[in-house]
């Protein structure tokens, strides 16, 4: 299938214009006669509206015009000839227009020779300059033409031409009244206009003439575009088109009928104009004006128009987007044992989708074994394709020995989705390109995709019943980009904002505060335990845990959480950053902070601070992961999220993390705080209405432009917010900092400390439309109140928690906040979508041009420099290209002394001048080359080398290299293997050398 | 252990700037490290990771850069709130903020919701509120109805008497006796005199009904200050106390650069047309970015300035403020097929076969509609391969053996 030479044919360019009379009769299979179908026995009637010359629908018939089956015939129009023109309803509106300008007697454009010629000249140069609407244009030459009084030529006077909508004209004449323009009439008018004078109209006359929107004849499109259904019940249903061209069909008969056998004049225009409806409602079944044309049942036909507009039309619904095969839906379940790159997938689902795979010598013997295994069992295959093209579905095979030992290169084996393949996973609304990303398969039990926690943000995905959907790509180019591309780990930076996507969420961020929280020591068990959770010795085999030192030894060696989890970090990282709950000291002291708020990590060791939201979270620009995959690649920051979030689960399962009741329970001195507070409140605001009432301005201050009324609203909401605050701050003091509920809000898991405070003190102020509720009966909210009671209670302000429980005027006050709430977020997710899709439908064509520059499918400039300076927000510095403060941070981390000894004694031969080189070099020594590196990072990354700035010791490196160089080659396979655990890892150091890659890059860019 | 010294340094970043990083950057890492006192390896270590990292982060040919811009922008709308909230603690007037004024901008309104001026004072004025308030009273537009209590209507001898309220007046600047001059320009017919603290017009017609229409009239007059600004309120600027600002609702921001006293070169106004028209283009898309930036910041939004650029830069790129939406930019596009994908499907594809059009197939919803490979990203690159050459060299290996 992907390897076939077959040369499709590309579509150059696709012209539009107008049929006329005689190409409509020429391309038609059949003259169409009968309004009938089918007769009695089912067959088509001849030059009826299902005759066989327009094509077949019928499976093993064939065209009796090409000769094909239905696979292959495309269909074939016919036509009808009708007995009198009718009008084209979209085009109604343009005759209009050019009825107007146009003489009545000569047809000629009402403009003198002069102004034709200017507005020529003009359209040559709007359309050379202007890549606007040709509408535009010729708008000014209607405007023009329409003025004229009589022609220029023939003298005759202008009449007025008014429509009656939706397809009627009428000439008034001053004095005379007016007078019905037959299709006739127009027909004649519009064929004497002159080429010219159509040029400076807009129309091409190459193309269209003006006069063909008119029908003498009409297309009738073939059987396969209105296909008929034939129930279960054996009874047929024709296409809406089809019962609309029956009706065309018999009134056209009808008039013909009737004009031959010279019927009055009066019932001929009678049915002149029914066929000019049932033509009118067979193109738009929904012009204003006319009543829509209804099936029997009563339903409105769905006829050409409507077929193509809209959502559901053709173009948004089946051109733009386009159903698929292999691919599938299930509800998605959290597993966070498996990688941010994995997704889970039912054995039941990899079971029905398949991967075409060609049989080669390398492969045969494992595809045999899957041709075996057959459709039922797992690891096996759906279908064989032999070499002659022919399918074999292995469902029906009896013996499938046979079939396996058929297989021969050259064969595709369409094998079931298994271990390691690649697959495209999306969650709608696919707000943004993170909403498709793609994964490894993971064959697993059940029913549901399961997927890791962390990737959850960027699909915006829970899991409360989401369901999610998966695609298999076919073709080996797919795959290619699904892995360099698509994959999860290539989208951990957002290019939204230049930070990170993902990040620890919820249970994660509360573990990870508790962890590296100063009480947070281990013994070596649990060490080793940690660290084993964590993959440390995995993906650092030198690892020991001597390379700790244990911060007490009495009584026995306990390590620090922050000693634990800096062993996942990177030799040199190099962070700081304030935490969540810094308290925002007039001066900041730094690593004494009392508070331990102050995170800084110098060469991979977390020295002092809390990691918690800021530091490690999702959509953090300044977090570890952030800094991580900027040095070290995204393979490098997924390994990382990955080992971080197994070891942190681990740590949050010891040590529980729940929320009961008694944890918001506010009792004794600090309720009664509370009660006060609130009491006080209530007081001054029964001060200020009572200012108010008396018109106390030296109380009640009146508020530049506004009313005292409005003043009074906002002093009660300020008094009530500010009670609601200190009530909160009470009870978050008696609940103290242990708790979990706080542990989770200061760390930045979940919820903040407005939540806890309704929950434990009081609820506050219930708004609607931002402001207190002060709608309902006349002048107050509820009966409960007396008539213009502006006290706080009256309008809405819930004194009680959710602990305690709300008074039943309370809770209808809190339903009316909550059913705001909701109806909001309902008419926002509207808005904003028809918003997106506009912005999209805009911007979409914009692209980097290899010179730079962006611009539009038209290749018109839209900026000489992406974006002023050609930086990807993607790999930026939360906007900035490059990170001076950090990048300084860790210059002044190294150890100059120890990396001068090192030259000096030369122990160390070599080495790459970065991390980055290695990690390039990767793939072709380590054997499984998917999981070493983001090969797009590395490959990007290999020109950015930069000369030494130490001329001596550069040379004396670059030969070291070369000798080096020789010598690798020399080696085996072990020594190479030792060789990159030097080089990659944590014990590679980083040396400011010349690499080959580099010196190639350098001549030949500068020669 | 060498420090590094100026020299060397200059030296570095000479060398630095050769291999095409921006000066602008140069200058910040000079003035980064100017004092830092850097051994010499640690400074080689810095500037080469500046020039990785800057490497790195160069945008690639073939991005599809302006579907990534859109959906950095729509995708944070679905976390904005709809409603219009007041500024919390200081009042200030309503803005429009969150998703609608977004959409406002994005649509290239001629009227947005809630127009607003912020006028700069120049420094005699701006320092403080007392000179800051003689501009704050030539700019703030008054109507008759604002210094009146009443307006009587005498039906006896058919005359309109104005009660003015003289603190108001004083307040506000306005000499009572110039009032009849200014109510003369409206109204040419007739007679206007003062009498006391009144304003007695007798317009000459004895009818009831247009006489209250008069009176309605009268009420709407403009007596001072620049049509359009509806109010003015004037506040110290937070970072520096003691400069004095005018924020208006309602703007006519021509009308008040002219007048004396107001800084014309830092006032705005955030309505988009308007700055069009008084200063051009270029002036528009800088509000453009500045609103829609402002916007994003309110709502604790995080978006690159990149993506707002290139959507400013589209709407202006015509030389007049185009709308993003059918009657805008999606509606002036040459392919048939991508205007006919977007809104008004059928009456696209009419006109184009009425005027003959042709579908180049270049952009992308074209190639998607036909089935065909997307001229974008990876859909740009294609691969020449030399059959001939292919053989020669399969001839030659196998000549070998």
């Amino acid at each position: 299938m992907s390897y076939t030479f077959s040369r499709t044919k590309m579509i150059e360019k696709i012209k539009f214009g107008l049929l006329s009379p005689d190409e409509i009769r020429k391309m038609s299979a059949a003259r169409i006669i009968t309004a009938d179908t089918y007769d009695e026995d089912g067959l088509p009637i001849p030059s009826g509206l299902m005759d066989q010359r327009l094509g077949t629908i019928e499976p093993g018939q064939r065209c009796q015009t090409c000769g094909n089956l239905v696979s292959n015939c495309m269909g074939h129009f016919g036509h009808i000839e009708l007995a009198r023109p009718v009008i084209h309803v979209g085009y109604a509106k343009k005759v209009l227009k050019v009825l107007r300008s146009i003489c009545p007697e000569c047809s000629k454009l009402m403009l003198t020779d002069e102004e034709k010629e200017e507005f020529r000249e003009e359209h040559a140069k709007h359309i050379q300059i202007s890549f606007e609407d040709e509408e535009d244009f010729t708008k000014m030459v209607f405007k023009k033409a329409r003025k004229a009084k009589h022609c220029p030529y023939c003298g005759a006077i202008k009449k007025k031409i008014i429509i009656e909508k939706p397809t009627t004209f009428y000439e008034e004449e001053e004095n005379k009244g007016s007078r019905r323009l037959t299709p006739i009439e127009i027909l004649e008018r519009l064929k004497k206009i002159q080429d010219p004078d159509l040029r400076i109209l807009g129309i091409s006359p190459a193309n269209a003439r003006l006069e063909w929107v008119i029908f003498t004849v009409l297309p009738i499109p073939p059987v396969c575009a209105r296909p008929s259904i034939t129930l279960d019940s054996g009874i047929r249903s024709e296409d809406d088109l089809t019962h609309k061209l029956v009706d065309v069909i018999r009134i056209n008969q009808r008039l013909r009928e009737n004009i031959d056998a010279g019927a009055p004049h009066l019932i001929v225009e009678d049915l002149w104009e029914l066929l000019q409806y049932h033509i009118t409602t067979y193109f738009d079944n929904q012009v204003s004006g006319i009543p829509p044309a209804r099936h029997r049942s009563g339903r409105a036909l769905r006829t050409l128009t409507q077929r193509l507009k809209g959502k559901e039309g053709r173009f948004r619904s089946n051109l733009s987007g386009k159903r698929v095969d292999f691919s599938a839906r299930s509800v998605i379940s959290p597993n966070p044992y498996i990688s941010v790159n994995d997704v889970g997938v039912p054995q039941d689902v990899a079971k029905i989708l398949t991967i075409p795979t060609n049989v080669n010598d390398w492969n045969i013997e494992e595809m045999k074994q899957l041709v075996l295994n057959g459709p039922i069992r797992h690891p096996g295959a759906n279908y064989i394709i032999r070499n002659d093209r022919r399918r074999i579905d292995l469902r029906y095979v009896k013996n499938r020995k046979i079939i396996a030992d058929m297989l021969a290169p050259g064969f595709t084996v369409e094998r079931h989705l298994n271990n390691g393949d690649l697959v495209l996973f999306n969650r709608q609304p696919s707000l943004h390109r993170m909403s498709i990303m793609a994964h490894e398969v993971k064959i697993m039990d059940g029913k549901t995709f399961r997927l890791n926690l962390t990737v959850c943000p960027p699909y915006n995905a829970d899991f409360d019943g989401d369901e999610m959907n998966l695609h298999v790509p076919q073709s080996e180019e797919a795959r290619t980009e699904a892995e360099l591309l698509l994959k999860v780990q290539e989208h951990i930076l957002s290019p939204r904002f230049g930070g990170p996507i993902l990040g620890g969420i919820q249970d994660f961020i509360s573990s990870v505060f508790q962890f590296t929280s100063k009480e947070s020591l281990y013994n070596k068990k649990d060490t080793l335990k940690l660290l084993y959770m964590g993959g440390i010795f995995e993906t650092n085999p030198d690892f020991q845990l001597d390379h700790l030192k244990p911060i007490t030894t009495d009584p026995e060696p306990r390590y620090s959480g922050k000693q634990i989890f800096s062993s996942l970090f990177p030799d040199d990282l190099n962070i700081r950053v304030r935490s969540k709950f810094c308290k925002k000291c007039d001066v900041c002291k730094g690593k004494d902070c009392e508070f331990d708020a102050y995170v800084m990590i110098k060469n991979g060791e977390l020295i002092t601070g809390t990691i918690d939201e800021n530091s490690f979270g999702a959509m953090q620009s300044n977090s570890i992961l952030a800094r991580i995959i900027k040095d070290h690649g995204n393979a490098r920051g997924r390994e990382f999220l990955d080992n971080a979030t197994k070891m942190l689960l681990y740590v949050i399962r010891q040590n529980g993390m729940t929320m009961g009741l008694d944890e918001v329970y506010v009792k004794g001195v600090a309720y009664e705080a509370i009660q006060k507070i609130l009491d006080d409140a209530n007081k001054e605001a029964d001060k200020l209405i009572k200012a108010f009432d008396e018109n106390n301005t030296k109380i009640l201050k009146r508020a530049p432009g506004r009313s005292m009324r409005e003043t009074l609203e906002l002093r009660i909401r300020q008094v009530l917010a500010e009670a609601r605050k200190q009530a909160e701050e009470t009870a978050a003091h008696y609940i103290g900092d242990e708790a979990h509920s706080v542990i989770m809000t200061k760390s930045g898991a979940r919820g903040n400390i407005l939540n806890l405070g309704q929950m434990s003190a009081v609820v506050g102020q219930q708004a609607i439309r931002g402001e207190r509720i002060n709608r309902g009966y006349s002048q107050r909210t509820l009966p409960h109140f007396k008539i213009n009671d502006l006290s706080p209670r009256s309008r809405g302000f819930v004194t009680a928690s959710y602990r305690n429980g709300l008074r039943p005027a309370e809770f209808f006050f809190h339903a009316m906040g909550g059913r705001e709430g909701l109806v909001d977020t309902a008419v926002r997710t509207s808005t904003s979508g028809y918003m997106q899709r506009r912005l999209v439908n805009a911007l979409q064509d914009m692209v980097i041009e290899n010179d730079g520059t962006v611009r539009n499918s038209d290749k018109n400039v839209i900026q000489f420099s992406y974006g002023d300076d050609g930086i990807d927000p993607m790999h930026t510095d939360h906007g900035n290209a490059v990170n001076l403060d950090v990048l300084l941070l860790k210059a002044k981390a190294l150890d100059v002394q120890k990396i001068q000894d090192e030259i000096k004694s030369g122990s160390i031969p070599k080495k790459a001048a970065s991390k980055k080189a290695p990690v390039k070099k990767a793939p072709a020594k380590k054997t499984s080359a998917k999981k070493t590196s983001a090969k797009k990072t590395s490959a990007k990354k290999t020109p950015a080398k930069k000369t030494p700035v130490k001329k001596a010791p550069a040379k004396e490196t670059k030969v070291k290299e070369k000798k080096g160089k020789s010598t690798a080659d020399e080696q085996d396979e072990d020594a190479l293997q030792a060789q990159y655990k030097v080089e990659t890892g944590k014990n590679a150091i980083w040396r400011g050398k010349v690499t080959k890659g580099y010196v190639d890059w350098k001549v030949e860019k500068f020669g | 252990m060498v420090k590094v010294t100026p020299k060397i340094l200059e030296e570095n970043l000479k060398q630095l700037q050769d291999d095409g990083i921006p000066e602008d950057l140069i200058e910040k890492i000079n003035e980064k490290i100017k004092d830092e006192e850097l051994e010499e390896e640690q400074l080689e270590y810095f500037l080469n990771k500046i020039f990785i990292n800057y490497s790195n982060a160069k945008i690639e040919v073939s991005e599809a850069c302006g579907v990534i811009a859109a959906q950095s922008i729509g995708e944070p709308g679905t976390q904005m709130t709809l409603r219009t909230f007041h500024y919390a603690g200081v009042e200030e007037f309503s803005v429009t903020q969150g998703l609608p004024r977004l959409i406002e901008i994005v649509d290239a309104r001629r009227f947005p919701s809630t127009p607003q001026m912020e006028v700069f004072l120049e420094k005699e004025y701006g320092e403080s509120e007392e000179t800051a308030i003689k501009v704050h009273n030539r700019i703030e537009q008054i109507r008759i109805e604002n210094i009146t209590h009443d307006v009587d209507l005498d039906y006896v001898d058919w005359k309109i008497i104005i009660n003015l309220i003289p603190e108001i007046c004083e307040n506000k600047g306005i000499d009572i006796d110039e009032i009849p001059e200014i109510l003369k320009r409206y109204k040419k017919k007739g007679t206007i005199r003062r009498e006391g603290n009144s304003v007695i017009i007798d317009p000459g017609i004895e009818d009831l009904q247009s006489l209250q229409k008069i009176r309605e009239k009268i009420l709407k007059k403009v007596v001072k200050g620049i049509r359009g600004v509806k109010r003015g309120l004037l506040m110290p600027l937070e970072e520096v106390k003691k400069e004095w600002v005018i924020k208006t609702e309602g703007t006519n921001l021509q009308g008040v650069v002219q007048i004396e006293g107001v800084d014309a070169t830092r006032t705005v106004s955030n309505h988009i047309h308007e700055v069009e028209k008084l200063y051009g283009i270029e002036a528009a898309r800088n509000m453009i970015i500045r609103e829609s930036q402002k916007v994003l910041e309110q709502q604790g939004l995080d978006v690159d300035l990149r993506h707002l650029l290139i959507l400013s830069d589209l709407m202006c790129v015509s030389g007049t403020i185009q709308s993003i939406g059918r009657h805008g930019i999606s509606g002036s596009k040459s392919s048939v097929f991508a205007r006919a994908a977007f809104e008004v499907t059928v009456n696209q594809l009419l006109d184009a076969g009425l005027y003959g059009e042709e579908e180049k197939l270049l952009g992308i919803p074209e190639n998607v509609i036909i089935g065909q490979i997307s001229p974008i990203g990876t859909g740009r690159v294609s691969i020449m391969f030399d059959l001939d050459k292919n053989l020669e060299i399969i001839k030659s290996i196998k000549g070998n053996k």
